[in-house]
């Protein structure tokens, strides 16, 4: 099924969880009526940690532009040699 | 294993614009890294008034015209077309897409090329974002919003690839003409929605890390207009895949 069908159905499937503590009053009325903005909240916590984590560990790689400069020369080189035109562009 | 290898080829599609000096840099390193595959070069410029097509033909004198093919188009038409028109001419059982401007370097072609032997895959993608691959030359900002987007779409989306936008990939040809066809969004929403059809559709997808090294100074690529677009791409995405 589309995408957009799984998630529809996972978020009637948690309402229902939902409407259902509400009637049979497990939790305190209270609290159930919260329990949404506190899964929003949380899972924009998740969100947020997750950028956060992932920009400190976003893996670089400086020694590639050194390697490519290189390569660059080297390639520029055989070119050259050969009868291709590889003045700047 | 080694009879397999001997009968695939494989055809690595690059769409040019003004890349006169980087495509024969990129056909050089190519040459350079997989001497002993059987591939061929399919350079697809789009009218370019720097002259590329002029060094492609030099290329083709080295490196021989069936080596290297040239089918160019008048003039700008898009990337989604420049690979359709380039799979046309694509005589290999494997497609590689890589960008022209040396961002993605053909050092990686062997790596691409083994692990989609060992696994079978369908798709192997390259990945910026895991340990062993990597960005050089992006701001912070840049950075921050690279990770947010991913996080947004992961979350959405849960498309089973690490790199959504990245665009050096081996296919199998028979799987990219299949995606290749129901995809109609432009730029690198084009590149998400390639991958994310493929996962949809239960394509085996494997990955490599890649190191990336972004030649486009200055430019900023990431205005309000592109993140408005992105978003319009996700949703677009959500709905109908």
């Amino acid at each position: 099924m589309k995408h957009i069908a799984k998630i529809m159905t996972f978020l009637v499937a948690i309402t229902a969880v939902w409407i259902s503590l509400l009637q049979t009053a497990m939790i305190p009325q209270s609290h159930t009526w919260l329990l949404p903005l506190y899964l929003i909240v949380s899972l924009g916590c998740y969100g947020l940690l997750m950028v956060g984590v992932g920009l400190m560990q976003f893996p670089t790689c400086p020694q590639e532009a050194v390697l490519l400069q290189q390569d660059v020369i080297e390639a520029k080189q055989f070119l050259k040699h050969n009868g291709v035109d590889v003045g700047s562009d | 294993m080694a009879e397999e290898e001997e009968k695939n080829k494989y055809s690595i599609i690059v769409p040019t614009y003004n890349e006169r000096l980087n495509i024969a840099l990129i056909v050089f390193l190519v040459f350079k890294h997989i001497p002993d595959v059987d591939f061929e070069i399919i350079i697809v410029d789009d009218g370019s008034p720097d002259g590329t097509q002029d060094i492609v033909k030099q290329l083709q004198q080295v490196y021989g015209d069936d080596r290297i093919l040239l089918r160019a188009r008048p003039k700008k038409l898009g990337l989604g077309t420049a690979y359709i028109h380039g799979l046309k001419h694509a005589s290999g059982n494997f497609v590689v897409i890589m960008d022209a401007d040396l961002s993605h370097h053909p050092k990686y072609l062997p790596h691409f090329i083994k692990k989609q032997i060992e696994t079978r895959a369908d798709i192997v993608t390259g990945t910026r974002y895991v340990k062993g691959g990597g960005v050089h030359g992006w701001t912070l900002m840049r950075k921050l919003t690279s990770r947010g987007a991913n996080v947004l779409a992961h979350t959405l989306l849960w498309p089973g690839v690490s790199d959504l936008t990245g665009s050096f990939r081996l296919y199998k040809k028979s799987v990219l003409e299949d995606i290749i066809s129901s995809c109609v969004s432009k730029g690198y929403v084009f590149q998400m929605e390639m991958i994310v059809r493929a996962s949809r559709k239960g394509y085996h997808i494997e990955e490599v890390p890649i190191t990336f090294v972004d030649r486009v100074y200055g430019s900023s690529k990431l205005g309000g207009s592109e993140i408005v677009e992105y978003l319009k791409g996700l949703v677009y995405l959500l709905v109908t895949t």
